[in-house]
């Protein structure tokens, strides 16, 4: 139901020019160092496009470093946009505009750019030791280094300068309203309305700040620039019509946003109160912030001493009856481990967040990847089982995150949740949900002695009794140590174990009778080709399957959410295709277990650079399989 | 939640669990389950609202026996799963049994920030100075030259000091008992469960196996009322057989001397009064360590603060003053836009 993603220039045949008069949707690739405010810069004009009613996807890419130094081009940070009056799925493979903000935001970027796209340079920002520092031998404005672009070359910083003068803020708050001069002169190249960013400027600084009202001034002056200067017909206002979309109320919604209300409202339809527990990391800890201001919604925060203590603290909420959830990245992830095994011998309930990074170990923190698929569904000590689900885009995560509570407290287990850098960061537009719309799954606590052991269970689900501390008459005792079948009291029994082991795999085997089966996003459910991808690669394989059967193609594209278990039907459902192709942003770990649960020649797509696949790259991948044939 | 249950007086036997004891015959742990049987019992708290909350090693096999909630954790991790649980059930009593491998040596950094965050949870650490359920290697507070299967020339680890950290990490409450002084810890379980915040109690306890008698210089009957010092609130730090030595502060030096009453012309006025509440004392006190200073035991330290679940709930509470928040209107809060 959300809005996905798109690239305008996947929609031409094979190899046919696009015609320039062909605005349908617009990549614009704003960067510039990382204290010059691209990323608000991005996320204000993505704002403004939301409410003129375009599709949308946005892709912050930042560097780890809160502020590089200057000029250079590890300190680059972009944020990329693309929006149009179709639905958009994806960033977009290959910005048309880019507007670098100094030379190494330049040099990074221009590459990227699109044949015959623009560039839009802060001369006052390329002096001979900034185009040094950014690795250019020679300036690129001269040498034909752009010759592939159209080139816009102003002053911005001396803009700024200019207009922020009169409110006497200093020479440093005064370059800084750059990029409120660039969203200004952006917002009208595109016709947007600045109205929200003049609130967002109101709210943040107040009617009387000094540098509140040079941005303000700032972000008019871009405007006005647009509209008095004699700009290349290139640039002139181009309108976006509105995308046609399902009826109802808009917002835009990051990944973050999305699943910290998912985890909020799963709570609420389970009737519980939530503990998050959680370490600070990249990129998982907006999840922190936004529960930590959502007290009133029965949401509790801790920020502990590091990831295992998160995970514990976790534990002892769910153990103290509350809805225990953790939340973190990789290495994060990796340090729980023993802790989410405590959670699966003492069955109890447990979300796990992973916002999946680059790795291994610290590997690229602000970049995004698909490579904890292995440590979510295996990476544990001895046969533990849980289940694992995915996200495949900024909006769907509040509805992952329900459907993540409603299997740790339906049975008693610890879940763990795949999102990733690009799904946290990245915003679309979205149809907000109803909680109306959402049936309620209430807990139910142990509350009678008759018959009761902690390990006493549900014959359907398998799940244990949850009973709390606090109820009289049911004092028990759990552990890690392995527990008796019939009395839940510490067993070294032989046959025990293997009963309990079975039954803990079993417990998580039979979720697969409570999930959809997987079902086929576009395509036929047999043929020639099935594109099967999980978590945050639903635009491009979306997008490349769909242009790709649009030129005769006969492939079909499988959306995974429940990797573990699988859905029934999966195994069935694959062998239906001559080929299967998996594409993943990871080394195979997706592929390597769908060839061992099913025994299918699939073959991967697989890219581990730390950006998002390309919707050309699936379409690259499609037409290998078809040529290989 | 807590359903009112008529409050017949309950026993010592009521909170034993059915579960056989399994440490080894003569371990020092009976004596101080059995303290503690008691002093529930004594205490008058109701089995359902106590919780015993452990990590790894033989003394965290204590909360199999008793009749309360109990959870057997993960090694080291203890402080942090009864933080989880005191954060979302601040009405629990709370109880942590951890050993000197588990809090000191993995758990070390859990231990430090339960205590500095003054959560309200009744920490024990039984100190046997070895790892006993791993057979004997020495442990973070074995003494320099123990011997052990990881250390047969002897350890050359220094030591670390159970009271000495807890006062590091600015608890608010610092006890030491012995394991067979049962009625010494009965009054430091009590003491430790009325004391709102994160209290810490260092229980020496004998390992019959593996470090039989390390303790022998301050515990065994002949030396000990010459070398235990029982310190309590208001009353002066005298101790010996003939009640005539104690603790004087040595203003050239700032430390401790054991003086004999009658002796060099010391009096009874020079000796130190124990107050509780004054944590330079409590840090003089933490640090001796026989055989030149007595073993100083009971309350060495308490000084209440406001608990770290109690701020917390007052913050969710505030928030939520004015009614439970409604996601349907978090959610459209901000720009958002219609399509028909």
């Amino acid at each position: 139901m959300n809005l996905q993603a798109d690239d305008i220039r996947s929609g031409a045949p094979d190899g046919a020019p696009v015609p320039k008069s062909d605005l349908d949707a617009i990549v614009v690739r704003f960067a510039g160092d990382s204290g010059d405010g691209v990323q608000l810069l991005g996320s204000q004009f993505a704002q403004e496009t939301a409410l003129v009613g375009n599709s949308l996807a946005t892709f912050p890419d930042f560097p780890a470093e809160i502020r590089a130094p200057t000029g250079t081009t590890y300190g680059v940070s972009a944020f990329q946009i693309n929006f149009g009056s179709r639905p958009v799925k994806t960033a977009g493979d290959q910005p048309d505009v880019l507007v670098a903000l100094n030379p190494a935001a330049l040099m990074v970027n221009y590459k990227g750019l699109r044949k015959g796209g623009l560039v839009i340079l802060d001369s006052g920002a390329f002096k001979d030791k900034d185009i040094k520092r950014a690795g250019f031998t020679v300036d690129p404005r001269t040498d034909g280094t752009l010759k592939e672009f159209r080139v816009m070359e102003i002053d911005i910083s001396a803009q700024a300068l200019e207009v922020a003068k009169p409110f006497g803020v200093s020479q440093k708050e005064a370059l800084r309203t750059k990029n409120l001069w660039v969203l200004g002169l952006v917002s009208w190249m595109y016709d947007r309305e600045l109205k929200s960013t003049m609130e967002y400027i109101a709210r943040k600084f107040g009617a009387e700040d000094p540098i509140g009202k040079a941005n303000l001034a700032a972000l008019n002056a871009g405007h006005a620039y647009g509209e008095t200067h004699e700009l290349s017909g290139d640039v002139a206002p181009v309108s976006v019509p509105s995308v046609k979309v399902e009826p109802g109320t808009y917002r835009l919604v990051s990944g973050a946003e999305s699943l910290a209300w998912g985890l909020a409202a799963g709570a609420q339809l389970a009737g519980l109160e939530l503990v998050l527990a959680s370490y600070p990391i990249t990129p998982s800890s907006p999840i922190l912030h936004i529960l930590a201001r959502m007290k009133q919604y029965g949401v509790t925060t801790f920020q502990a001493e590091d990831e295992i203590a998160a995970c514990c603290a976790a534990i002892g909420a769910s153990y103290g009856g509350k809805l225990g959830v953790t939340a973190s990245s990789g290495p994060g992830i990796a340090l729980k481990t023993e802790a989410i095994g405590l959670a699966i011998g003492t069955e109890l309930p447990l979300v796990v967040v992973n916002t999946q990074r680059g790795g291994p170990s610290t590997g690229l923190p602000t970049k995004t990847e698909q490579s904890d698929l292995f440590i979510a569904v295996f990476g544990r000590n001895a046969d533990a089982p849980m289940p694992v689900i995915a996200s495949r885009s900024p909006g769907d995560c509040f509805d992952v995150a329900i459907e993540a509570v409603r299997l740790a407290t339906k049975y008693m287990t610890p879940v763990m949740l795949l999102s990733d850098g690009y799904i946290a960061n990245a915003a679309e537009p979205w149809l907000i949900p109803s909680m109306a719309d959402y049936t309620p799954f209430k807990v139910a606590f142990r509350k009678d002695p008759e018959g009761f052991h902690p390990f006493v269970r549900d014959e359907k689900t398998l799940a244990r009794a949850w009973a709390i501390p606090g109820t009289p008459g049911l004092m028990h005792r759990i552990g890690g140590i392995e527990r008796d079948y019939n009395s839940g009291n510490i067993s070294y029994d032989a046959a025990n174990h293997q009963k309990m082991t079975d039954t803990r795999a079993a417990k998580i085997n039979n979720i697969a009778d409570d999930i959809p089966e997987q079902s086929v996003e576009i395509g036929e459910a047999k043929g020639k080709l099935a594109v099967v991808g999980w978590g945050s690669t639903f635009g491009p394989i979306n997008r490349a399957v769909a242009n790709m059967r649009a030129k005769g193609h006969d492939v079909s594209h499988i959306h995974i959410r429940h990797i573990w278990p699988l859905p029934r039907n999966l195994g069935a459902l694959l062998k239906s295709y001559e080929k299967v192709l998996i594409a993943e942003m990871n080394n195979g770990q997706m592929l390597q277990l769908l060839r061992g649960q099913y025994l299918v020649d699939a073959k991967g797509l697989l890219k581990v650079s730390g950006q998002p696949l390309k919707i050309s790259e699936v379409e690259d991948a499609i037409r290998a399989q078809f040529a290989s044939v | 939640m807590n359903v009112q249950v008529p409050a017949e007086k309950l026993t010592a036997k009521d909170f034993a669990s059915d579960q056989e004891v399994r440490w080894c015959p003569g371990c020092g742990d009976y004596a101080i389950l059995k303290a503690m049987h008691k002093s529930l019992a004594d205490m008058g708290v109701r089995p359902e609202n106590t919780v015993f909350i452990s990590g790894i090693g033989c003394s965290s096999r204590f909360p199999y026996y008793m009749a309360t909630y109990g959870f057997h954790t993960i090694h080291g991790r203890a402080p942090a799963i009864a933080t989880g649980l005191k954060l979302s059930r601040p009405e629990l009593d709370v109880w942590m049994v951890t050993g000197d491998g588990d809090a000191l040596s993995i758990g070390g950094n859990h231990l430090f920030h339960a205590l500095r965050r003054n959560i309200d949870i009744n920490i024990l650490l039984f100190n046997n100075e070895i790892y006993g359920l791993t057979k004997g290697q020495y442990s973070p507070t074995s003494r320099v030259g123990q011997r052990s299967p990881s250390t047969p020339m002897g350890s050359v680890d220094s030591p670390a000091e159970a009271c000495v950290f807890a006062l590091g990490c600015n608890a608010r409450f610092v006890a030491r008992g012995i394991d067979v002084q049962a009625k010494e810890l009965g009054e430091l379980f009590s003491r430790a469960r009325a004391h709102k915040g994160a209290s810490f109690v260092e229980i020496i306890q004998n390992c019959i196996v593996y470090n039989d008698a390390a303790f022998a210089g301050f515990t065994e009957k002949a030396v000990a009322a010459d070398m235990q010092l029982h310190v309590k609130h208001g009353e002066k730090m005298i101790f010996g057989k003939e009640r005539n030595k104690g603790l004087k502060l040595n203003t050239q030096t700032f430390a401790l001397d054991v003086v004999t009453i009658g002796e060099n012309g010391v009096t009874e006025a020079d000796i130190l009064v124990h107050d509780e509440k004054n944590k330079v004392i409590a840090g003089l006190l933490s640090g001796l360590r026989p055989p030149r200073f007595p073993e100083v035991l009971g309350v060495i330290y308490c000084d209440p603060a406001p608990s770290y679940e109690t701020a917390v709930a007052a913050q969710d509470a505030a928030a939520r003053a004015k009614g439970p928040g409604d996601l349907d209107k978090l959610m459209r809060a901000g720009n958002t836009w219609q399509v028909t």
